[in-house]
């Protein structure tokens, strides 16, 4: 699992109110999600996030409501992945299960400006930042429980997968 | 080594005779939650994954509750869907209309959540049934699919912190101040990933409303789960509800806590978190001069009867002010029918305050009491993110009920003492 992508800097703290308002959860319509995502923390978010751009965050991203819509508005977004200091609960659930990779990085939020292009091998757990390749920081291993749902497509293929296994 | 009462139902539900923090275990669910919001992806990824009926159809709970009485088009459309889905799976607890309530607050007030059940529910609030001495907490809209088709979940099992509260409680000092008070001083990660047990006199002491604002808001310090141990206040609010049998746990004297943190109640005053993060306390001797533009007294934290008794002994023979929108909102039928028969209501619209339906409206910015930018509220709800109630430059200040009521009369944040 690799990306390679622009940088978007939020603080900590990002709740899932700031990423998806409940005044837009009145559908499940991914592109109308998409369009008001990270809203309330930056109102150009949804116009300027390009296909294959990251977040990183600071500590607790996620925080707040168990509305699976707040990882599906930055997937639909088009937001190769997530990587803060840390990440609320339910949101690093709810990202596993519908297949957002997320990572965990207590090193990379004070080490990067907004804008700066970065580098995550998933497999060997490495970040690096464009302009200093020959400094490589570690990411937290993914869990292989979580591992697997990743590579089965989330929780419900995955259910689906080890049904079909012991039919 | 012992086991805390989460380890001990955690263990339970998976079939093992022990658990340990950090085991991935798949456990057997007594209740599956959702609401009008979450249960429309998880039916949608329920029927992706070939789902034709659920698990047990007195398990999963359909509860229309966020956007109802529907407030647009698109939520009417999204409330037919849960309908229709509950509907034909002919699920013994869905409720709408005149039988609605605030979820968190209809299941135990029904009897459908009971001790020692391990309960998931797509809604982050979900952990208020540990009040009841249930493992409870919140999940996503696919966690839900998935326990709606296998009747499990996978779990990871946390480390538990211990809170022992000892002293007794000053005048209006309640559950939500006591659990304001402790996310003040942990922060809102200050229990991420664990179970927050709550030991003490002072918790023993409690009402089962107090001590369901106190594991409601578990959630607000990341906490997985907020628990109680089951007591003689407990088995008397259990009793006349349950329809099924349950089973009482109690953490053993040598089970194993990550942290232990000792607070004495005795020196808490009213609490008030300011914008916008549940953890940025004051006590109310301490928030100056802030005017208010709405004041909000429901929601699963502070929704119920004894919320309602408080305001209206606060409220009684006075007005909001003129400049204030007060908004009652009984969280279910029954709190509503109770508060009409003890005259609460006369009460409340001799004070000129706006009796909602039960919903959970205002709390998420949703409908019923929107603010507008730069608008203030003071809520008894549990969150004051940025835009939660309305326009991302409006601010909300959660409080208890009384301190909620008095602002409400003096038009800006204040204690009941301050009427006198």
């Amino acid at each position: 699992m690799k990306f390679q992508g622009k940088i978007w800097k939020f603080g900590d703290n990002i709740d899932t109110d700031a990423i998806i308002p409940a005044r837009y959860l009145n559908t499940t319509d991914h592109a109308s999600l998409a369009s008001h995502c990270m809203e309330d923390a930056d109102p150009d978010f949804p116009k300027k996030v390009k296909p294959g751009d990251i977040i990183v965050a600071g500590e607790n991203f996620g925080c707040g409501s168990s509305r699976e819509h707040a990882p599906i508005a930055i997937k639909a977004a088009g937001v190769a992945c997530v990587i803060a200091k840390s990440f609320a609960r339910i949101f690093y659930r709810n990202a596993f299960n519908m297949g957002l990779p997320i990572f965990e990085s207590k090193e990379l939020y004070g080490k990067v400006e907004e804008g700066a292009v970065v580098s995550v091998n998933g497999d060997t757990g490495l970040i690096t930042i464009s302009g200093t390749e020959d400094e490589s920081l570690k990411i937290t291993p993914i869990p292989p429980f979580m591992q697997e749902l990743i590579a089965d497509g989330g929780l419900l293929n995955h259910i689906m997968k080890k049904q079909a296994a012991s039919a | 080594m012992g086991m805390t009462i989460t380890e001990k139902i955690l263990a339970s539900h998976a079939g093992l005779a022990e658990v340990h923090p950090g085991m991935l275990i798949d456990a057997s669910v007594d209740i599956a939650l959702g609401n009008d919001i979450t249960a429309p992806i998880a039916i949608e990824e329920f029927e992706k994954a070939g789902g034709k009926t659920v698990f047990d159809r007195d398990k999963v709970v359909l509860i229309p509750d966020h956007f109802t009485p529907n407030k647009d088009i698109d939520s009417a459309q999204q409330c037919k869907f849960v309908r229709e889905f509950a509907h034909s799976q002919a699920l013994t607890h869905y409720y709408e209309g005149g039988e609605v309530g605030v979820e968190h607050a209809l299941l135990p007030e029904k009897g459908i959540v009971l001790p020692g059940d391990l309960v998931i529910g797509a809604d982050s609030h979900t952990c208020t049934y540990g009040a009841l001495g249930a493992f409870a907490t919140g999940v996503g809209s696919t966690d839900l699919a998935a326990a709606m088709l296998t009747g499990k979940a996978w779990l990871k099992v946390p480390e538990s912190m211990k809170f022992i509260l000892y002293g007794k409680l000053n005048p209006w000092v309640s559950g939500k101040d006591l659990i304001l008070f402790i996310i003040g001083k942990i922060g809102v990660d200050g229990a991420l990933y664990k179970a927050m047990e709550m030991t003490g006199e002072t918790v023993t002491a409690l009402g089962m409303a107090d001590r369901m604002s106190m594991a409601n808001m578990a959630i607000e310090a990341g906490a997985k789960n907020g628990i109680f141990a089951c007591d003689d206040i407990t088995r008397a609010y259990v009793k006349p509800r349950a329809k099924r049998p349950w089973t009482q746990y109690a953490s053993d004297a040598n089970a194993a806590y990550v942290e232990t943190i000792e607070i004495d109640c005795s020196k808490i005053e009213p609490q008030v978190a300011f914008p916008h993060l549940p953890s940025n306390t004051r006590g109310i001797s301490g928030v100056g001069d802030i005017r208010i533009d709405q004041a909000v007294i429901g929601s699963c934290t502070n929704g119920r009867i004894e919320d309602l008794r408080v305001a209206a002994q606060v409220l009684k023979g006075r007005k909001a002010a003129s400049h204030v929108r007060l908004l009652i909102i009984p969280a279910t039928p029954e709190v509503y029918r109770m508060a009409m028969n003890e005259g609460l209501m006369n009460i409340f619209m001799d004070a000129n305050a706006i009796i909602s339906p039960p919903t959970c409206g205002p709390c998420l910015g949703g409908h019923m009491g929107i603010l507008a930018q730069g608008e203030r509220a003071v809520a008894t709800t549990n969150r004051n993110f940025v835009g939660r109630m309305g326009h991302p430059g409006s601010e909300v200040y959660l409080s208890n009920p009384a301190v909620a009521a008095a602002s409400a009369v003096l038009g800006r944040l204040a204690g009941p003492d301050e009427l006198n």
